[in-house]
């Protein structure tokens, strides 16, 4: 592209040829202001505020509008003098008498020192700057928005006024906007708290977690408009690094490892069939996950307790067990949920003025540690009644101050069965294996308890080992358990899994099978049976041979054999039969 | 007083051995009629070593390895799968009541199952009696008569 020379306030600088004045001056860090003005859009010249003066240097003279005026060579541009200034008055005082209220053009109006607009103030609040008719077709590409009517009349709408079907929700006009004319509300009236948060970040591009490794943003197809429409593409223009590929794929990668270490983790249960707490029906009953996202200063309320209308609530219940400790569920405790419960009630404290209650079947404080954090919530003034959680029910017409869930329980301390109000119930929701446990199980060849929980070679002697060698286990997909203790696991696999890698040699296990030549045939009866390709035949001495590395010792091949040539050192024929005789004598 | 049948069970080391330890660490009682023998796999059930117990006065024979799908050596059960109904032919042959030979699949963590299984094969064995067998003389002069 060819290059111009021009001036901005004196400034040279060399840009190409046919650009804008806008942009160079923002490459010189010049700032003008603009309303209809975004960047990655045809410029528009409709709220004429960019107003600047250009000179050719022999005397002429012009007020042009920056953001769509091209350069040209030996240009000197102006954005300060008089004229200037007094063209963005006027166009102001114009916009002004339609729009006084909009925030933007009272932040310009004290800067340029309007105190009354000459030609009145309009009580409207849309300037006409048309970014978000722009965004819609040149960016997002849904067309739902057009301007209708002309003259004084014109305004932005949806075509015949009614709800339009092209509109995908995007959100991009009102992000746009200047003035706060269009907001979200106006295109999607759904209540915003809790269930309507996504536990996760909810832009098409983010991060996925503040933590996440690799530390980069991806994309959800389903909320990018590029994805839906074709359109928009901003991420990639604005990224400096051009990272971001519309049309990358997932690939698969084969990766050769000497040990592998599985910690798949858990998965919450889904307390909607225990229909007695409402969750689903309730808005204010979450789950303790939800209560997690909520804590998080990272996360969709930016670490505020707040109930679904987005007040603080006066009182809240936590409910022990839901889930954990049923025959009907999971029979086994969860083992963290006593100590989070606590962690919540402490965090409540902290962060409002609730009033607190745990309801609890046993309080299991067994770390080090815990009994102290125990003692410590009891000080802070937290309610601890001992008794299942029955039933959570609309109050009805209580008092005023009194939460609208009512929590029934019977409190076995005092023998009495108790109704308590609250604002939120919190439901301390089983751990449970992930639901495809047994498909990895099945892959790693690792034995899936009847819990669904992996099950370690031996719980007290070898708690990280499997029984495929090279497998080993860490974390909650052996058991449910704590951070401290999934570290020490996670640990211990490793440390496991460094021992058989740093050995730099495999140690053979003294029991698999032989092929005694003398007695072998040939029939070849065996090589099929082998599933680790351990058999193998000498076509030259017309002999089956295993090769001790590969066998795994499980036998079949010595089932097999109808010479009685394959011996299973350790599981002799001889060995079993003298059992059976040993047994039966 | 009523009849004890002797059992001989052969039970893979990684599933089937696994769920009786686990019946046993759990203090479920199973009847003492079983007596186990460890295999790596039930791939390595010998179908002789089913007719050496029998042989050797056993009234049932119990051949337990993992579930389809999860044997420890991939497909060692799916062989014992096949081996058991030939070993069952043989036995009719012999004049043993098939239904003396169980094959069942347990898991790890089933030693309710196993339990189950123990009792319910003991308190078969019971009702059919014990095994008798017959002893044929083997003629040496019969041999080869039908190919004269
Ligand atoms: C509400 C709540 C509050 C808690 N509060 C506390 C607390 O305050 N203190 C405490 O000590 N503990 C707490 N815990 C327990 C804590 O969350 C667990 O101990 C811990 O997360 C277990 O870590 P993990 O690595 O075993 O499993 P996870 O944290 O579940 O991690 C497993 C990971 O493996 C991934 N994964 C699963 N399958 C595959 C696969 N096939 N391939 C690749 N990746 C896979 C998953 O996506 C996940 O990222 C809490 C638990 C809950 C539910
Ligand atoms: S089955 Fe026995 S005889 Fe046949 S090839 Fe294998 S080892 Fe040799
Ligand atoms: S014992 Fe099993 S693993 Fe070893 S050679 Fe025979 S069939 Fe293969
Ligand atoms: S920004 Fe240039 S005319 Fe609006
Ligand atoms: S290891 Fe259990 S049947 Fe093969």
């Amino acid at each position: 592209m060819a290059k111009v020379n021009i001036k901005i306030d004196g400034h040279p600088i060399e840009v190409e040829k046919g650009s804008f004045i806008l942009e160079a001056a923002k490459a010189l860090g010049i700032s003008i202001p603009t309303l209809c003005y975004y960047p990655h859009m045809t410029p528009y010249a409709a709220c004429r505020i960019c107003a600047v003066e250009i000179r050719d240097g022999k005397g002429w003279s012009k007020i042009v509008t920056a953001c769509n005026y091209p350069v040209w060579d030996g240009m000197e541009v102006l954005t300060t003098t008089p004229r200037v200034l007094n063209a963005r008055r006027v166009n102001l005082e114009m916009l002004m008498s339609q729009c006084a209220p909009v925030p933007v053009l009272q932040e310009l109006a004290r800067e340029f020192g309007i105190d009354k607009p000459r030609w009145g103030t309009g009580e409207d609040t849309c300037i006409l700057c048309g970014l978000c008719v722009r965004i819609c077709d040149e960016v997002v590409g849904a067309h739902a928005l057009a301007f209708s009517d002309r003259g004084i009349h014109r305004r932005v709408a949806t075509p015949f006024d009614d709800t339009s079907s092209d509109c995908i929700l995007c959100g991009a006009c009102a992000s746009v906007c200047p003035t706060g004319h269009i907001t979200m509300e106006d295109i999607d009236q759904r209540t915003v708290i809790h269930r309507d948060l996504t536990l996760g970040p909810n832009a098409a591009i983010s991060l996925p977690f503040r933590q996440a490794v690799p530390n980069v943003p991806r994309i959800d197809p389903q909320r990018c408009i590029h994805f839906t429409t074709g359109g928009c593409g901003i991420c990639s223009q604005v990224c400096p690094k051009e990272c971001i590929h519309y049309d990358d794929v997932d690939t698969f990668e084969e990766i050769e490892a000497g040990a592998v270490i599985v910690a798949t983790g858990f998965d919450n249960f889904d307390p909607t069939p225990l229909k007695q707490y409402g969750y689903g029906r309730y808005a204010n009953v979450i789950t303790a996950e939800e209560f997690e996202r909520m804590n998080n200063a990272a996360g969709p309320t930016g670490g505020h307790v707040v109930l679904e209308n987005g007040q603080e609530p006066r009182s809240i219940a936590i409910i022990h067990c839901v889930g954990s400790r049923d025959e009907n569920h999971h029979s086994y405790c969860s083992r963290v949920c006593c100590m989070y419960a606590l962690k919540f009630a402490h965090l409540v404290k902290e962060k409002t003025n609730a009033e607190v209650y745990q309801l609890y079947i046993d309080l299991r404080s067994f770390g080090k540690g815990y009994e102290e954090f125990y003692q410590r919530i009891l000080d802070e003034g937290v309610n601890v009644i001992r008794g299942r959680g029955a039933e959570v029910i609309p109050s009805g017409n209580r008092r005023k101050d009194e939460g609208p869930l009512l929590v029934q329980c019977e409190d076995t301390l005092i023998g009495r069965f108790r109704e308590i109000p609250v604002d939120m119930v919190i439901l301390c929701t089983a751990l449970e294996a992930r639901r495809d446990a047994k498909e990895t199980g099945r892959k790693f060849n690792i034995s899936v308890g009847a819990d669904g929980w992996f099950i370690e070679a031996h719980p007290k002697l070898a708690p990280v080992s499997t029984s495929t060698d090279g497998i080993f286990l860490a974390g909650t997909c052996q058991g449910a358990k704590d951070i401290p203790d999934t570290v020490a696991q996670g640990g211990a696999a490793a440390a496991q899994a460094m021992k058989l890698l740093c050995l730099g040699e495999v140690l053979l296990d003294a029991a698999y099978a032989e092929i005694d030549e003398t007695y072998c045939s040939g029939c070849r009866l065996c090589n099929d049976l082998c599933a680790y390709s351990a058999l193998e035949f000498d076509e030259a001495k017309k002999v089956s041979r295993i090769n001790p590395a590969l066998c795994k010792a499980c036998g079949t091949c010595v089932a097999a054999c109808p010479a009685g040539a394959i011996t299973g050192r350790h599981f002799t024929d001889d060995q079993i039969y003298a059992q059976i005789e040993g047994m039966l004598t | 007083m009523s009849f004890e049948p002797k059992i001989i069970g052969f039970l893979c080391n990684w599933c089937s051995y696994t769920g009786a330890d686990l019946a046993g660490t759990a203090r479920m009682k199973y009847p003492a009629n079983l007596m186990s023998i460890r295999v790596m796999c039930s791939g390595r059930v010998d179908p002789g070593f089913v007719l050496d117990a029998f042989r050797r006065g056993a009234d049932g024979v119990l051949v337990c390895g993992c579930h389809p799908g999860d044997c420890h050596y991939v497909d060692g059960n799916h062989k014992c799968m096949r081996r058991m109904p030939l070993t069952r032919r043989i036995m009719k042959g012999m004049g043993i009541d098939p239904a003396r030979l169980r094959l069942e699949w347990v898991s790890a963590s089933e030693g309710a199952r196993f339990r189950e299984i123990v009792s319910e094969f003991t308190e078969q064995l019971r009702r059919m009696g014990p095994l008798e067998l017959k002893e044929i003389e083997f003629d040496p002069a019969l041999e080869g008569a039908h190919h004269a």
